[in-house]
């Protein structure tokens, strides 16, 4: 896509009040993880004082039942959260759009072979098996928990851009570039991937938000990073201690909400985007 | 010997849930381009027309035929063979909006084409061609480069699909349509384009269109095809003057004519069901046809050659030498 294209998209983009509300919240939380240990002097996994004290000025979300800042543990959760996001979600597309072009492209056999592989995938509980993966490494930190969740969450995304990729390969301009002798990874980068751009970047922000449930999901029934904080980690020590039961609502609220708000923001840039590229999907 | 040569080539589609339908979309089709000569294909919608040209391109493989370009079985090449057959043969499509990728601008595949077939050139020797060709099809260059397709008219962009056809220097071109989205006015620029090379560089064009008079006008031979099948077939003026075939004759009843006011002359029926006609066991126009007997119905016409034209057609069954 060139520049100008580009440029006209977001203008366009920064029309509509979905993507401007979810950027706005995103960027805020972006921001909050980027400035995070600038703005708490406390270590998310240091004993700060006394335990369970409820939000002051000192502690902003209070302490839990071992004396951690749980405003530094949020904010550092955040962090993790937010790589496993982008880390999932970055090579759950990458695999999804590479099967997808290979499989709708080349057609044939290597079709069927890419697509039993992905029906496989498709029908097996992912959560099941990012269970059993993850108990099987005794050592998890975040950057293999992102691995796990990309190399498992690809397959819609390949349905997806195989069936676009399907529809685009039997278009005329396809075919002259296959009589102008452009080999068939040109024909796909050159000629099918930029007019997909906008679908695989919404396909992108899905599933960074997916990576994040996911990572979410893994964390509290305890098969998070084995060493570290994350927002999955912080609820899972919540509820294993019954905060909520004893009172201490600072410690599992706020790390709710924060997840909440990050997958909302996405979901909002998500459908607004949907409606910028797809003008029959706009209200008025 | 001819320099394309197509055998018995059939295309089933199979559609509907579990592909029970079969679609014969070109049946048993038997012909011929020889070097230097401008072959119309002519037909309505759905005769199969566009199908064979991208069976000739490798674009759908035949399910049943073969297809030879200077004797070579087009769809047994590998590898290099491949890009030799696209520097003798190139196409052009019908709709000049879809042949130019949408987000990139017009002359980037011109580049790209004149990059595989002709790497030798260098950077002055690769302008100075693109120019070339593009003024061959009548466009100034500061007209069209640099701009996006949609930046450009139906007819600027079929000239720059035939200029990017022409880069390569081929021998045959496949042309299915290149005139019928374009303005009237511009039409026949277009087909003296292709007149031109013939006459001067010996350009082999298989021109397919539904028009029988725009066939008439460059061509120096006509295919009719009729929902897949080959009725008539010779050389354009005979054909056009004297249809041997009913089909042919109802294209040419069915040309507007300035000096007289329009009344059907031949007793036409309406289309039926689509698909009807794929399934019959006789003549396919049969349902169709003014001169339809009981025969026609019932089993395929034999194709009889008369000269150097041959029809398919059951009036004709008492003459000529059976092929």
């Amino acid at each position: 896509m060139k520049l100008g294209s580009i440029t006209e998209t977001l203008r366009l983009a920064f029309r509509n009040g979905k993507v401007k509300a979810g950027t706005a919240v995103l960027f805020f939380l972006l921001l909050l993880a980027a400035a995070g240990p600038v703005l708490t002097p406390y270590q998310p996994l240091k004993y700060t004082g006394e335990p369970s004290l409820p939000p002051s000025p000192r502690h902003p979300l209070g302490t839990n039942m071992f004396g951690y800042d749980v405003f530094s543990q949020t904010v550092y959760g955040l962090r993790s959260s937010i790589l496993v996001g982008f880390l999932g979600g970055a090579i759950a597309t990458l695999i999804g759009v590479l099967i997808g072009f290979v499989a709708g492209y080349k057609g044939g056999l290597v079709d069927e072979g890419l697509m039993v592989l992905t029906n496989i995938l498709l029908v097996i509980p992912t959560l099941a098996l990012l269970i059993v993966i993850a108990a099987y490494l005794p050592y998890r930190g975040i950057v293999v928990e992102s691995v796990i969740i990309g190399l498992t969450s690809w397959p819609w995304t390949a349905r997806a851009v195989r069936a676009q990729t399907l529809a685009l390969r039997q278009r005329d301009f396809v075919l002259v570039a296959r009589m102008s002798g452009e080999s068939p990874l040109a024909i796909i980068l050159g000629e099918i991937a930029p007019n997909m751009l906008s679908y695989i970047f919404m396909v992108f922000i899905l599933q960074f938000g997916g990576a994040i449930l996911n990572a979410v999901g893994l964390d509290f029934i305890g098969l998070g990073p084995t060493r570290g904080v994350s927002l999955g980690i912080i609820l899972q020590q919540a509820v294993l201690w019954n905060a909520i039961q004893l009172g201490l609502w600072w410690w599992a609220i706020p790390p709710g909400l924060v997840i909440a708000l990050l997958l909302t923001s996405l979901y909002m840039v998500n459908t607004g985007l949907d409606e910028v590229f797809n003008p029959r999907l706009r209200g008025d | 010997m001819a320099l394309l040569r197509l055998e018995d080539v059939t295309k089933v589609f199979r559609t509907g849930l579990f592909g029970g339908q079969e679609i014969r979309a070109v049946e048993d089709v038997t012909m011929e381009v020889k070097e230097g000569e401008i072959v119309s294909l002519v037909g309505e919608s759905g005769s199969g027309k566009t199908t064979i040209a991208r069976m000739i391109l490798r674009f759908y493989r035949p399910t049943k035929g073969r297809i030879y370009y200077k004797g070579r079985d087009v769809w047994r090449l590998r590898g290099d063979e491949v890009k030799w057959y696209y520097s003798e043969v190139q196409g052009i499509f019908q709709d000049p909006y879809s042949s130019f990728n949408p987000i990139h601008r017009v002359e980037r595949i011109l580049y790209k084409t004149l990059h595989h077939f002709h790497p030798s050139l260098g950077g002055r020797g690769v302008e100075e061609r693109i120019r070339e060709a593009i003024e061959r099809v009548g466009l100034h260059p500061g007209d069209v480069l640099g701009k996006y397709p949609h930046q450009l008219s139906g007819g600027q962009l079929q000239r720059l699909s035939i200029a990017r056809a022409l880069l390569v220097e081929p021998s045959l071109i496949i042309a299915d349509e290149p005139v019928s989205m374009l303005d009237a006015s511009t039409r026949i620029d277009v087909l003296n384009i292709f007149a031109d090379l013939r006459d001067k560089e010996g350009l082999s064009v298989l021109m397919i269109g539904h028009d029988i008079l725009l066939a008439n006008y460059v061509s120096d031979r006509v295919v009719v095809l009729y929902k897949g099948n080959i009725v008539e077939e010779g050389p354009a003026k005979p054909v056009f003057v004297n249809p041997l075939h009913p089909y042919t004759g109802m294209l040419l009843e069915s040309i507007p004519r300035l000096d007289k006011k329009w009344e059907k002359r031949l007793e036409e029926k309406a289309e039926e069901e689509e698909y009807t006609a794929y399934r019959l066991k006789g003549c396919r126009f049969a349902p169709r046809c003014p001169a339809a007997r009981k025969i026609c119905f019932e089993a395929k016409p034999p194709t009889l050659k008369l000269e150097e034209r041959s029809v398919a057609c059951w009036i004709y069954s008492d003459y000529g030498e059976k092929s």
